[in-house]
Protein backbone atom coordinates (compact mmCIF):
# COMPACT_ATOMS: atom_id res chain seq x y z
CA UNK A 1 0.00 0.00 0.00
CA UNK A 2 1.53 3.28 -1.25
CA UNK A 3 2.44 5.68 1.77
CA UNK A 4 1.13 9.25 2.32
CA UNK A 5 3.68 11.66 2.00
CA UNK A 6 2.80 14.29 4.87
CA UNK A 7 5.44 16.30 4.42
CA UNK A 8 4.43 16.99 0.65
CA UNK A 9 0.57 17.31 2.08
CA UNK A 10 2.21 20.25 4.09
CA UNK A 11 4.44 21.98 0.97
CA UNK A 12 0.99 22.23 0.13
CA UNK A 13 0.03 24.59 2.49
CA UNK A 14 1.31 28.26 2.56
CA UNK A 15 -0.55 29.98 5.24
CA UNK A 16 1.37 32.27 7.37
CA UNK A 17 -0.21 30.25 10.16
CA UNK A 18 0.04 26.63 10.27
CA UNK A 19 -3.39 24.97 10.70
CA UNK A 20 -3.55 21.84 11.74
CA UNK A 21 -7.68 20.89 10.56
CA UNK A 22 -6.99 21.24 6.89
CA UNK A 23 -3.78 19.19 7.25
CA UNK A 24 -5.50 16.35 9.15
CA UNK A 25 -8.18 16.09 6.69
CA UNK A 26 -5.34 16.20 3.60
CA UNK A 27 -3.43 13.69 4.97
CA UNK A 28 -6.55 11.86 6.12
CA UNK A 29 -7.76 12.17 2.10
CA UNK A 30 -4.89 10.81 0.72
CA UNK A 31 -4.23 7.42 3.23
CA UNK A 32 -6.46 4.77 0.68
CA UNK A 33 -7.89 3.48 4.04
CA UNK A 34 -9.20 7.38 4.75
CA UNK A 35 -8.20 7.36 8.44
CA UNK A 36 -5.25 8.82 10.57
CA UNK A 37 -2.67 5.81 11.12
CA UNK A 38 -0.55 6.33 14.01
CA UNK A 39 2.56 6.91 11.31
CA UNK A 40 0.90 9.83 9.91
CA UNK A 41 -0.02 11.10 13.59
CA UNK A 42 4.03 10.48 14.51
CA UNK A 43 4.77 12.26 11.34
CA UNK A 44 2.32 14.92 11.72
CA UNK A 45 3.49 15.88 15.07
CA UNK A 46 7.26 15.96 13.76
CA UNK A 47 6.37 18.09 10.84
CA UNK A 48 4.53 20.54 12.36
CA UNK A 49 6.38 20.43 15.74
CA UNK A 50 3.70 19.89 18.24
CA UNK A 51 3.09 17.20 20.35
CA UNK A 52 1.43 13.75 19.81
CA UNK A 53 -1.18 14.26 22.41
CA UNK A 54 -1.78 17.62 20.88
CA UNK A 55 -2.43 15.85 17.09
CA UNK A 56 -4.70 12.85 18.67
CA UNK A 57 -6.85 15.57 21.02
CA UNK A 58 -7.77 17.53 17.60
CA UNK A 59 -8.16 14.51 15.76
CA UNK A 60 -10.35 12.70 18.32
CA UNK A 61 -12.95 15.60 18.89
CA UNK A 62 -14.20 15.19 15.10
CA UNK A 63 -16.22 13.18 13.51
CA UNK A 64 -15.10 13.30 10.47
CA UNK A 65 -12.15 12.41 11.21
CA UNK A 66 -10.73 8.59 12.18
CA UNK A 67 -8.37 6.97 13.78
CA UNK A 68 -9.42 3.71 12.46
CA UNK A 69 -8.93 2.12 8.89
CA UNK A 70 -11.66 2.42 6.49
CA UNK A 71 -13.29 0.77 3.38
CA UNK A 72 -13.22 2.40 0.31
CA UNK A 73 -16.30 3.42 0.45
CA UNK A 74 -18.05 5.24 3.39
CA UNK A 75 -22.10 4.71 3.18
CA UNK A 76 -23.28 7.11 5.69
CA UNK A 77 -26.61 7.01 7.09
CA UNK A 78 -28.67 10.32 8.35
CA UNK A 79 -29.71 9.40 11.99
CA UNK A 80 -31.82 12.93 12.88
CA UNK A 81 -35.32 13.62 12.88
CA UNK A 82 -36.42 14.29 9.64
CA UNK A 83 -34.95 11.31 8.15
CA UNK A 84 -35.83 8.73 11.11
CA UNK A 85 -39.74 9.85 10.85
CA UNK A 86 -38.87 8.84 6.70
CA UNK A 87 -37.66 5.65 8.08
CA UNK A 88 -33.88 5.27 8.14
CA UNK A 89 -34.26 2.48 10.54
CA UNK A 90 -35.39 0.52 7.58
CA UNK A 91 -32.69 1.66 4.89
CA UNK A 92 -30.38 0.62 8.28
CA UNK A 93 -31.89 -2.42 8.65
CA UNK A 94 -31.46 -3.03 5.01
CA UNK A 95 -28.18 -1.96 4.47
CA UNK A 96 -26.70 -4.00 7.57
CA UNK A 97 -28.35 -7.15 6.02
CA UNK A 98 -26.34 -6.53 2.38
CA UNK A 99 -23.34 -5.57 4.13
CA UNK A 100 -23.55 -7.87 6.68
CA UNK A 101 -21.72 -5.51 9.46
CA UNK A 102 -23.46 -2.54 12.08
CA UNK A 103 -23.23 0.70 12.40
CA UNK A 104 -19.02 1.40 13.02
CA UNK A 105 -17.58 -1.38 11.00
CA UNK A 106 -16.30 -2.25 8.07
CA UNK A 107 -16.95 -5.05 5.81
CA UNK A 108 -14.36 -7.90 5.29
CA UNK A 109 -13.27 -7.01 1.88
CA UNK A 110 -12.16 -3.57 2.76
CA UNK A 111 -14.99 -2.24 0.64
CA UNK A 112 -17.62 -0.61 2.38
CA UNK A 113 -17.46 1.32 5.14
CA UNK A 114 -21.28 1.94 7.52
CA UNK A 115 -21.31 5.52 9.96
CA UNK A 116 -24.46 7.28 11.13
CA UNK A 117 -24.47 10.83 10.42
CA UNK A 118 -25.76 13.92 11.60
CA UNK A 119 -28.28 15.65 8.90
CA UNK A 120 -27.11 16.17 5.45
CA UNK A 121 -28.99 18.96 4.50
CA UNK A 122 -31.22 16.57 2.45
CA UNK A 123 -33.90 16.54 4.72
CA UNK A 124 -36.45 17.63 1.86
CA UNK A 125 -35.88 13.99 0.28
CA UNK A 126 -35.50 12.32 3.56
CA UNK A 127 -34.45 9.65 4.11
CA UNK A 128 -31.05 10.72 2.76
CA UNK A 129 -27.72 9.01 2.94
CA UNK A 130 -24.35 10.24 1.43
CA UNK A 131 -21.70 7.63 -0.17
CA UNK A 132 -18.06 9.01 -0.49
CA UNK A 133 -19.55 12.73 -1.70
CA UNK A 134 -22.89 11.43 -3.30
CA UNK A 135 -25.98 12.32 -1.77
CA UNK A 136 -28.91 9.96 -2.36
CA UNK A 137 -32.65 10.88 -1.02
CA UNK A 138 -35.99 9.54 -1.34
CA UNK A 139 -34.82 5.92 -0.46
CA UNK A 140 -36.40 2.93 -0.11
CA UNK A 141 -34.85 -0.01 1.40
CA UNK A 142 -34.65 -1.69 -2.29
CA UNK A 143 -32.91 0.97 -3.69
CA UNK A 144 -30.27 1.55 -0.62
CA UNK A 145 -29.39 -2.48 -1.77
CA UNK A 146 -29.28 -1.94 -4.92
CA UNK A 147 -26.85 1.52 -4.88
CA UNK A 148 -24.68 -0.84 -2.84
CA UNK A 149 -24.40 -3.54 -5.10
CA UNK A 150 -23.70 -1.64 -8.08
CA UNK A 151 -20.76 0.20 -6.25
CA UNK A 152 -19.70 -3.76 -5.44
CA UNK A 153 -20.05 -4.95 -9.37
CA UNK A 154 -18.21 -2.00 -10.33
CA UNK A 155 -15.41 -2.66 -8.14
CA UNK A 156 -15.38 -5.74 -9.10
CA UNK A 157 -14.59 -4.79 -12.54
CA UNK A 158 -12.47 -2.42 -12.19
CA UNK A 159 -10.23 -5.28 -10.74
CA UNK A 160 -10.20 -7.31 -13.15
CA UNK A 161 -9.70 -4.91 -16.08
CA UNK B 1 -52.26 34.76 0.10
CA UNK B 2 -50.76 35.49 -2.81
CA UNK B 3 -47.15 34.20 -3.16
CA UNK B 4 -44.92 37.75 -3.84
CA UNK B 5 -43.74 38.36 -7.65
CA UNK B 6 -40.25 36.50 -8.80
CA UNK B 7 -37.13 38.47 -8.18
CA UNK B 8 -39.12 40.92 -5.20
CA UNK B 9 -37.13 39.36 -3.00
CA UNK B 10 -33.68 39.08 -1.71
CA UNK B 11 -32.25 35.69 -2.80
CA UNK B 12 -34.97 34.52 -4.77
CA UNK B 13 -33.14 30.93 -5.53
CA UNK B 14 -34.40 28.87 -8.32
CA UNK B 15 -33.89 25.20 -7.65
CA UNK B 16 -32.68 24.37 -11.56
CA UNK B 17 -30.11 27.12 -11.85
CA UNK B 18 -26.71 27.71 -10.53
CA UNK B 19 -25.92 31.25 -11.36
CA UNK B 20 -22.02 31.57 -12.29
CA UNK B 21 -19.82 34.45 -12.05
CA UNK B 22 -21.03 35.86 -15.60
CA UNK B 23 -24.96 35.58 -14.93
CA UNK B 24 -24.74 37.14 -11.60
CA UNK B 25 -23.15 40.18 -13.20
CA UNK B 26 -25.45 40.02 -16.00
CA UNK B 27 -28.39 40.41 -12.81
CA UNK B 28 -26.25 43.13 -11.78
CA UNK B 29 -24.45 40.91 -9.43
CA UNK B 30 -20.99 43.22 -8.02
CA UNK B 31 -22.71 46.64 -8.56
CA UNK B 32 -23.39 46.92 -5.19
CA UNK B 33 -19.84 46.07 -3.82
CA UNK B 34 -19.01 48.98 -6.52
CA UNK B 35 -21.11 51.05 -5.04
CA UNK B 36 -19.80 50.17 -1.62
CA UNK B 37 -16.06 51.00 -2.66
CA UNK B 38 -16.77 53.99 -4.07
CA UNK B 39 -18.19 55.80 -0.94
CA UNK B 40 -16.97 55.81 2.28
CA UNK B 41 -17.57 53.22 4.66
CA UNK B 42 -19.84 54.82 7.11
CA UNK B 43 -22.33 55.44 4.38
CA UNK B 44 -22.67 51.57 3.58
CA UNK B 45 -22.62 50.98 7.57
CA UNK B 46 -25.57 53.23 7.92
CA UNK B 47 -27.69 51.75 4.93
CA UNK B 48 -27.47 48.15 6.73
CA UNK B 49 -28.32 49.21 10.29
CA UNK B 50 -31.20 51.07 8.92
CA UNK B 51 -32.34 47.78 7.16
CA UNK B 52 -32.81 46.35 10.44
CA UNK B 53 -30.65 43.09 9.56
CA UNK B 54 -30.62 40.56 12.27
CA UNK B 55 -28.18 37.59 11.91
CA UNK B 56 -29.77 34.98 10.51
CA UNK B 57 -27.46 32.25 12.43
CA UNK B 58 -30.09 31.67 15.51
CA UNK B 59 -29.06 34.78 17.63
CA UNK B 60 -30.71 37.64 15.44
CA UNK B 61 -27.91 40.02 16.26
CA UNK B 62 -28.13 43.36 14.66
CA UNK B 63 -25.57 43.13 11.75
CA UNK B 64 -24.92 46.80 10.93
CA UNK B 65 -24.00 47.43 14.67
CA UNK B 66 -21.89 44.14 14.80
CA UNK B 67 -20.19 45.59 11.70
CA UNK B 68 -19.56 48.68 13.67
CA UNK B 69 -18.31 47.08 16.49
CA UNK B 70 -15.06 45.84 14.21
CA UNK B 71 -15.08 49.36 12.32
CA UNK B 72 -14.36 51.20 15.37
CA UNK B 73 -11.70 48.77 16.85
CA UNK B 74 -8.41 50.09 16.95
CA UNK B 75 -6.68 47.26 16.14
CA UNK B 76 -5.96 47.33 12.68
CA UNK B 77 -5.02 43.68 11.99
CA UNK B 78 -9.05 42.49 11.70
CA UNK B 79 -10.51 38.79 10.38
CA UNK B 80 -13.91 38.36 8.90
CA UNK B 81 -15.68 34.62 8.96
CA UNK B 82 -18.65 33.30 7.41
CA UNK B 83 -20.26 30.65 9.41
CA UNK B 84 -21.45 27.97 6.71
CA UNK B 85 -21.59 25.39 9.39
CA UNK B 86 -24.89 24.45 9.07
CA UNK B 87 -25.22 21.61 11.63
CA UNK B 88 -29.03 22.66 12.61
CA UNK B 89 -30.81 19.43 12.21
CA UNK B 90 -33.36 19.94 9.67
CA UNK B 91 -31.89 23.12 7.88
CA UNK B 92 -30.43 23.19 4.33
CA UNK B 93 -31.03 27.07 3.77
CA UNK B 94 -27.37 27.36 3.29
CA UNK B 95 -26.61 24.81 1.15
CA UNK B 96 -28.80 25.78 -0.99
CA UNK B 97 -27.43 29.54 -1.14
CA UNK B 98 -23.83 28.16 -1.74
CA UNK B 99 -24.20 25.80 -4.14
CA UNK B 100 -27.21 28.17 -6.26
CA UNK B 101 -26.06 31.59 -5.83
CA UNK B 102 -22.57 31.03 -4.71
CA UNK B 103 -21.32 34.66 -5.64
CA UNK B 104 -24.25 36.49 -3.58
CA UNK B 105 -22.95 35.24 -0.72
CA UNK B 106 -18.95 36.18 -1.75
CA UNK B 107 -20.23 39.71 -3.26
CA UNK B 108 -21.92 39.95 0.55
CA UNK B 109 -18.77 39.19 2.17
CA UNK B 110 -16.44 41.13 0.58
CA UNK B 111 -18.47 44.29 1.08
CA UNK B 112 -19.04 43.02 4.79
CA UNK B 113 -14.90 43.29 4.45
CA UNK B 114 -14.39 46.15 3.56
CA UNK B 115 -16.72 47.93 5.73
CA UNK B 116 -15.60 46.03 8.43
CA UNK B 117 -11.85 46.79 7.55
CA UNK B 118 -10.97 43.44 7.28
CA UNK B 119 -8.27 42.18 4.59
CA UNK B 120 -8.08 38.37 5.42
CA UNK B 121 -11.33 35.81 5.61
CA UNK B 122 -12.34 32.26 5.75
CA UNK B 123 -15.59 30.88 4.94
CA UNK B 124 -15.64 27.73 7.19
CA UNK B 125 -17.92 24.98 5.17
CA UNK B 126 -19.06 21.84 7.04
CA UNK B 127 -17.31 19.03 6.01
CA UNK B 128 -20.84 17.20 4.73
CA UNK B 129 -21.15 19.80 2.14
CA UNK B 130 -18.49 19.10 -0.69
CA UNK B 131 -20.72 20.15 -3.48
CA UNK B 132 -21.03 22.95 -1.27
CA UNK B 133 -16.65 23.26 -0.86
CA UNK B 134 -16.02 22.79 -4.56
CA UNK B 135 -18.48 25.09 -6.13
CA UNK B 136 -17.10 27.82 -3.17
CA UNK B 137 -13.52 27.00 -4.02
CA UNK B 138 -14.38 27.68 -8.06
CA UNK B 139 -16.21 30.48 -7.62
CA UNK B 140 -13.37 32.16 -4.92
CA UNK B 141 -10.81 31.19 -7.76
CA UNK B 142 -13.39 32.90 -10.57
CA UNK B 143 -13.34 36.23 -8.42
CA UNK B 144 -10.17 36.75 -8.09
CA UNK B 145 -9.59 36.54 -11.57
CA UNK B 146 -12.34 38.77 -12.65
CA UNK B 147 -10.42 40.99 -9.72
CA UNK B 148 -13.62 41.07 -7.26
CA UNK B 149 -11.26 38.74 -4.56
CA UNK B 150 -7.65 39.51 -3.96
CA UNK B 151 -5.70 42.51 -4.47
CA UNK B 152 -6.94 46.06 -5.03
CA UNK B 153 -10.84 44.32 -5.80
CA UNK B 154 -12.31 46.56 -8.49
CA UNK B 155 -9.28 48.97 -9.26
CA UNK B 156 -9.49 49.70 -5.40
CA UNK B 157 -7.22 50.08 -2.34
CA UNK B 158 -9.34 47.26 -0.79
CA UNK B 159 -7.34 43.64 -0.04
CA UNK B 160 -9.17 40.30 0.69
CA UNK B 161 -7.47 37.52 0.52
CA UNK B 162 -10.31 34.71 1.13
CA UNK B 163 -9.77 31.07 2.25
CA UNK B 164 -12.64 28.36 2.38
CA UNK B 165 -11.79 26.02 5.89
CA UNK B 166 -13.89 23.52 6.10
CA UNK B 167 -15.06 21.60 8.97
CA UNK B 168 -14.51 18.04 10.29
CA UNK B 169 -18.21 16.84 11.53
CA UNK B 170 -18.82 18.84 14.88
CA UNK B 171 -21.85 20.56 15.04
CA UNK B 172 -20.39 22.79 18.34
CA UNK B 173 -18.48 24.31 15.87
CA UNK B 174 -21.09 26.07 14.44
CA UNK B 175 -20.91 28.05 17.40
CA UNK B 176 -18.76 31.32 17.00
CA UNK B 177 -16.03 30.81 19.54
CA UNK B 178 -15.86 27.06 19.16
CA UNK B 179 -15.22 27.80 15.22
CA UNK B 180 -12.52 29.90 16.55
CA UNK B 181 -11.14 27.30 17.91
CA UNK B 182 -11.35 25.08 15.26
CA UNK B 183 -9.78 27.09 12.48
CA UNK B 184 -6.55 27.75 15.08
CA UNK B 185 -6.40 23.94 15.26
CA UNK B 186 -7.77 23.01 18.65
CA UNK B 187 -10.42 21.08 19.83
CA UNK B 188 -13.83 22.97 18.75
CA UNK B 189 -14.63 23.83 22.30
CA UNK B 190 -16.37 27.23 22.93
CA UNK B 191 -14.87 30.06 25.27
CA UNK B 192 -15.89 32.16 28.16
CA UNK B 193 -17.60 35.70 26.22
CA UNK B 194 -17.15 38.52 26.52
CA UNK B 195 -14.37 38.81 25.23
CA UNK B 196 -16.72 38.33 22.34
CA UNK B 197 -15.14 37.76 18.41
CA UNK B 198 -15.64 41.59 17.30
CA UNK B 199 -13.13 42.19 20.36
CA UNK B 200 -11.00 39.27 20.26
CA UNK B 201 -11.81 36.66 17.73
CA UNK B 202 -9.16 34.55 15.66
CA UNK B 203 -5.80 34.47 16.85
CA UNK B 204 -6.91 37.27 19.25
CA UNK B 205 -7.67 39.91 16.52
CA UNK B 206 -10.65 41.53 16.37
CA UNK B 207 -13.55 39.32 14.09
CA UNK B 208 -16.78 39.61 12.28
CA UNK B 209 -18.55 36.52 12.07
CA UNK B 210 -21.51 35.67 10.07
CA UNK B 211 -23.67 33.44 8.65
CA UNK B 212 -24.27 32.59 4.86
CA UNK B 213 -27.86 34.12 4.79
CA UNK B 214 -27.02 37.06 6.88
CA UNK B 215 -23.83 37.90 4.33
CA UNK B 216 -25.86 37.11 0.86
CA UNK B 217 -28.60 39.64 2.29
CA UNK B 218 -26.10 42.69 2.03
CA UNK B 219 -25.65 43.07 -1.53
CA UNK B 220 -29.47 43.66 -2.12
CA UNK B 221 -29.53 46.16 0.92
CA UNK B 222 -26.73 48.27 -0.45
CA UNK B 223 -27.90 48.18 -4.15
CA UNK B 224 -31.12 48.84 -2.90
CA UNK B 225 -31.12 50.79 0.27
CA UNK B 226 -32.62 50.03 3.63
CA UNK B 227 -35.85 51.80 2.54
CA UNK B 228 -36.61 49.67 -0.46
CA UNK B 229 -35.46 46.28 1.91
CA UNK B 230 -37.86 47.42 4.54
CA UNK B 231 -40.69 47.27 2.24
CA UNK B 232 -40.73 43.70 2.76
CA UNK B 233 -41.51 41.57 5.80
CA UNK B 234 -42.45 43.71 9.17
CA UNK B 235 -41.21 46.67 10.44
CA UNK B 236 -40.20 44.86 13.53
CA UNK B 237 -38.52 42.18 10.98
CA UNK B 238 -37.48 43.58 7.70
CA UNK B 239 -36.48 41.27 5.28
CA UNK B 240 -36.98 37.77 4.56
CA UNK B 241 -36.38 34.49 5.72
CA UNK B 242 -35.19 31.46 4.24
CA UNK B 243 -37.23 28.50 5.75
CA UNK B 244 -36.20 24.49 5.63
CA UNK B 245 -39.48 22.80 5.54
CA UNK B 246 -39.23 19.20 5.92
CA UNK B 247 -41.67 16.64 7.56
CA UNK B 248 -45.01 15.27 7.32
CA UNK B 249 -45.93 18.28 4.77
CA UNK B 250 -47.23 17.58 1.04
CA UNK B 251 -44.08 20.15 0.08
CA UNK B 252 -41.49 20.07 1.27
CA UNK B 253 -38.28 22.03 0.54
CA UNK B 254 -36.72 25.67 0.71
CA UNK B 255 -38.98 28.75 0.78
CA UNK B 256 -38.61 32.21 0.62
CA UNK B 257 -40.87 34.02 3.12
CA UNK B 258 -41.09 37.80 4.01
CA UNK B 259 -41.49 38.15 7.98
CA UNK B 260 -44.07 38.33 8.66
CA UNK B 261 -46.08 35.21 7.53
CA UNK B 262 -47.67 32.94 9.81
CA UNK B 263 -46.70 29.88 11.18
CA UNK B 264 -49.87 28.33 9.38
CA UNK B 265 -50.02 29.92 6.44
CA UNK B 266 -46.28 28.41 5.89
CA UNK B 267 -47.09 24.95 6.51
CA UNK B 268 -50.76 25.05 5.05
CA UNK B 269 -49.91 27.27 1.86
CA UNK B 270 -46.63 27.01 1.04
CA UNK B 271 -45.98 22.93 2.29
CA UNK B 272 -49.67 22.33 0.87
CA UNK B 273 -50.76 21.09 4.28
CA UNK B 274 -50.49 17.55 5.92
CA UNK B 275 -50.45 14.10 3.88
CA UNK B 276 -54.13 13.04 2.83
CA UNK B 277 -55.81 11.76 6.18
CA UNK B 278 -53.45 13.14 8.33
CA UNK B 279 -53.92 16.11 11.02
CA UNK B 280 -50.56 18.00 12.73
CA UNK B 281 -49.73 17.02 15.61
CA UNK B 282 -46.92 19.37 16.05
CA UNK B 283 -44.40 21.78 14.94
CA UNK B 284 -41.11 21.70 15.61
CA UNK B 285 -39.40 25.27 14.69
CA UNK B 286 -35.79 25.99 15.14
CA UNK B 287 -34.76 22.68 14.08
CA UNK B 288 -33.37 20.46 17.12
CA UNK B 289 -32.34 23.16 18.66
CA UNK B 290 -36.38 24.37 19.02
CA UNK B 291 -39.67 24.47 20.19
CA UNK B 292 -42.56 21.38 19.61
CA UNK B 293 -45.15 23.52 19.28
CA UNK B 294 -49.21 22.78 19.26
CA UNK B 295 -51.01 23.54 15.96
CA UNK B 296 -53.05 26.39 17.89
CA UNK B 297 -50.02 28.08 18.43
CA UNK B 298 -49.33 28.48 14.39
CA UNK B 299 -51.07 31.30 14.18
CA UNK B 300 -48.22 33.41 15.83
CA UNK B 301 -45.87 35.79 13.20
CA UNK B 302 -42.81 35.03 11.53
CA UNK B 303 -41.34 37.57 13.14
CA UNK B 304 -38.46 38.41 16.13
CA UNK B 305 -40.57 39.88 18.79
CA UNK B 306 -43.99 37.76 18.46
CA UNK B 307 -41.91 34.51 18.25
CA UNK B 308 -40.33 35.36 21.22
CA UNK B 309 -43.31 36.46 23.28
CA UNK B 310 -44.92 33.17 22.28
CA UNK B 311 -41.43 31.46 23.31
CA UNK B 312 -40.70 30.17 19.55
CA UNK B 313 -37.45 29.71 18.70
CA UNK B 314 -37.00 31.31 14.84
CA UNK B 315 -33.15 29.71 15.26
CA UNK B 316 -31.78 28.54 11.78
CA UNK B 317 -35.62 28.78 9.86
CA UNK B 318 -35.69 24.81 10.28
CA UNK B 319 -39.34 23.93 9.91
CA UNK B 320 -40.55 19.95 11.01
CA UNK B 321 -43.66 19.31 10.62
CA UNK B 322 -45.19 15.95 12.84
CA UNK B 323 -48.44 14.20 12.06
CA UNK B 324 -50.94 12.35 14.53
CA UNK B 325 -49.29 9.18 13.76
CA UNK B 326 -45.89 10.36 15.42
CA UNK B 327 -44.50 10.14 18.67
CA UNK B 328 -43.47 13.30 20.55
CA UNK B 329 -41.23 11.11 22.84
CA UNK B 330 -39.09 9.20 20.13
CA UNK B 331 -38.78 12.57 18.10
CA UNK B 332 -37.91 14.56 21.31
CA UNK B 333 -35.44 11.80 22.22
CA UNK B 334 -33.63 11.71 18.35
CA UNK B 335 -32.89 15.56 19.40
CA UNK B 336 -31.66 14.35 23.23
CA UNK B 337 -29.20 11.54 21.24
CA UNK B 338 -27.88 14.10 19.00
CA UNK B 339 -26.71 16.61 21.40
CA UNK B 340 -25.41 14.05 23.81
CA UNK B 341 -23.40 13.01 20.43
CA UNK B 342 -22.41 16.83 19.85
CA UNK B 343 -21.40 17.71 23.46
CA UNK B 344 -18.06 18.38 24.35
CA UNK B 345 -18.64 17.02 28.14
CA UNK B 346 -16.90 20.05 29.15
CA UNK B 347 -19.86 21.27 31.61
CA UNK B 348 -21.99 18.44 33.79
CA UNK B 349 -25.53 20.13 33.38
CA UNK B 350 -25.08 19.56 29.67
CA UNK B 351 -23.25 16.20 29.48
CA UNK B 352 -24.90 14.28 32.47
CA UNK B 353 -28.27 16.13 32.18
CA UNK B 354 -28.77 14.76 28.32
CA UNK B 355 -27.54 11.28 29.69
CA UNK B 356 -30.13 11.14 32.21
CA UNK B 357 -33.10 12.46 30.17
CA UNK B 358 -32.04 9.87 27.34
CA UNK B 359 -31.93 7.45 30.08
CA UNK B 360 -35.98 8.66 31.59
CA UNK B 361 -37.02 8.45 28.07
CA UNK B 362 -35.93 5.06 27.37
CA UNK B 363 -37.69 3.84 30.55
CA UNK B 364 -40.89 5.73 29.75
CA UNK B 365 -40.65 4.07 26.16
CA UNK B 366 -40.44 0.90 27.79
CA UNK B 367 -43.14 1.41 30.24
CA UNK B 368 -41.04 1.41 33.25
CA UNK B 369 -41.32 4.51 34.51
CA UNK B 370 -43.67 6.57 36.82
CA UNK B 371 -44.82 9.53 36.96
CA UNK B 372 -42.05 10.44 39.03
CA UNK B 373 -39.98 10.06 36.54
CA UNK B 374 -41.26 12.97 34.79
CA UNK B 375 -40.97 15.57 37.40
CA UNK B 376 -37.26 14.44 37.65
CA UNK B 377 -37.13 14.86 33.91
CA UNK B 378 -38.30 18.17 33.98
CA UNK B 379 -36.08 19.12 36.77
CA UNK B 380 -33.30 17.82 34.39
CA UNK B 381 -34.30 19.93 31.94
CA UNK B 382 -34.45 23.06 33.65
CA UNK B 383 -30.85 22.11 34.89
CA UNK B 384 -29.98 21.72 31.45
CA UNK B 385 -31.48 25.08 30.32
CA UNK B 386 -30.31 26.92 33.10
CA UNK B 387 -26.80 25.82 33.79
CA UNK B 388 -25.23 24.93 30.67
CA UNK B 389 -22.20 26.52 29.90
CA UNK B 390 -22.61 27.23 26.18
CA UNK B 391 -25.56 27.48 23.79
CA UNK B 392 -25.55 23.90 22.47
CA UNK B 393 -26.91 22.93 26.55
CA UNK B 394 -28.63 25.70 26.97
CA UNK B 395 -31.01 24.97 23.61
CA UNK B 396 -31.12 21.45 23.84
CA UNK B 397 -33.46 21.57 26.50
CA UNK B 398 -36.20 23.65 24.19
CA UNK B 399 -37.30 20.58 22.79
CA UNK B 400 -37.62 19.10 25.75
CA UNK B 401 -39.06 21.53 27.75
CA UNK B 402 -41.62 22.72 25.21
CA UNK B 403 -42.72 18.93 24.78
CA UNK B 404 -43.32 18.80 28.44
CA UNK B 405 -45.34 22.13 28.36
CA UNK B 406 -47.33 21.28 25.49
CA UNK B 407 -47.84 17.17 25.25
CA UNK B 408 -47.19 16.29 28.79
CA UNK B 409 -50.09 13.98 28.67
CA UNK B 410 -47.97 12.32 25.94
CA UNK B 411 -45.66 11.79 28.24
CA UNK B 412 -47.66 10.56 30.93
CA UNK B 413 -49.39 8.16 29.04
CA UNK B 414 -46.51 6.20 29.39
CA UNK B 415 -46.13 6.26 33.08
CA UNK B 416 -46.38 3.08 34.86
CA UNK B 417 -49.72 4.41 36.76
CA UNK B 418 -51.75 5.23 33.63
CA UNK B 419 -50.91 1.90 31.91
CA UNK B 420 -52.20 0.15 34.69
CA UNK B 421 -55.42 2.63 34.92
CA UNK B 422 -55.72 1.97 31.32
CA UNK B 423 -55.52 -1.90 31.29
CA UNK B 424 -57.89 -1.90 34.32
CA UNK B 425 -60.46 0.12 32.44
CA UNK B 426 -59.92 -1.99 29.43
CA UNK B 427 -60.65 -5.23 31.06
CA UNK B 428 -63.11 -4.21 33.35
C1 LIG C 1 -24.30 25.08 19.30
C2 LIG C 1 -24.38 26.20 18.33
C3 LIG C 1 -24.29 25.95 16.97
C4 LIG C 1 -24.35 26.99 16.04
N1 LIG C 1 -24.29 26.67 14.72
C5 LIG C 1 -24.33 27.68 13.81
C6 LIG C 1 -24.23 27.39 12.42
O1 LIG C 1 -24.13 26.25 12.00
N2 LIG C 1 -24.27 28.44 11.56
C7 LIG C 1 -24.39 29.74 11.99
O2 LIG C 1 -24.40 30.65 11.18
N3 LIG C 1 -24.49 30.03 13.29
C8 LIG C 1 -24.46 29.04 14.21
N4 LIG C 1 -24.53 29.36 15.54
C9 LIG C 1 -24.61 30.79 15.93
C10 LIG C 1 -23.21 31.43 15.97
O3 LIG C 1 -22.66 31.25 17.27
C11 LIG C 1 -23.26 32.93 15.69
O4 LIG C 1 -24.23 33.51 16.50
C12 LIG C 1 -23.57 33.29 14.26
O5 LIG C 1 -22.73 32.61 13.38
C13 LIG C 1 -23.42 34.78 14.04
O6 LIG C 1 -23.78 35.13 12.73
P1 LIG C 1 -25.09 36.00 12.43
O7 LIG C 1 -25.03 37.20 13.32
O8 LIG C 1 -25.00 36.35 11.01
O9 LIG C 1 -26.26 35.14 12.76
C14 LIG C 1 -24.50 28.33 16.49
C15 LIG C 1 -24.60 28.58 17.86
C16 LIG C 1 -24.55 27.54 18.78
C17 LIG C 1 -24.66 27.86 20.23
S1 LIG D 1 -23.03 23.19 27.26
FE1 LIG D 1 -22.40 21.19 26.42
S2 LIG D 1 -21.36 21.68 24.52
FE2 LIG D 1 -21.49 23.60 25.69
S3 LIG D 1 -19.58 23.69 26.84
FE3 LIG D 1 -21.03 22.61 28.16
S4 LIG D 1 -20.71 20.42 27.69
FE4 LIG D 1 -19.76 21.58 26.05
S1 LIG E 1 -32.32 15.10 8.83
FE1 LIG E 1 -31.53 13.69 7.41
S2 LIG E 1 -30.77 15.01 5.88
FE2 LIG E 1 -31.50 16.40 7.36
Amino acid sequence: MKNVDVQDIINRFDNDKALLLPFLLAVQDAHPQKYLSEKAVNEIAQTMKISRSRVYSTASFYSEISLKPRGIHLVRVCANSPCENAGKALLLTAIEQELGITVGQTTLDGLFTLESVSCLGACYMSPAMKIDDEIYGYLTPGEVVSIIQKLRKEYRNEQIA
Amino acid sequence: MSKSPKNDLIFNIDFDEYLDLEQYRERGGYSALAKALAHDPKISIREIVDSGLRGRGGAAFPTGKKIEMLRNNSETVRYIICNADEGEPGTFKDRFIMTHIPFQLLEGLTIAAYLAGASKGYIYVRHEYPEAQRILRSGIQAAIEAGLLGKNILGSEFNLSLELFSGAGSYLCGEETALLSSIEGKKGRPRLKPPYPTQAGLWGKPTLINNVETLANIPKIIDKGASWYRQIGTVDSPGTKLISLSGDVKNRGLLEVPFGVTFAQIVNEYGGGPPIGKTIKAVNIGGASGVHVPPEMLNTALEYKACAQAGITIGSGAIFVLDNTRSILTNVQNRVRFFLHESCGKCTPCREGLRQANNIIDKLLRGEAGVKDVDTLERYTRAIVNASFCGLGQAAGNSLSSSLTYYREEYLAYCRENRELNSKEETA
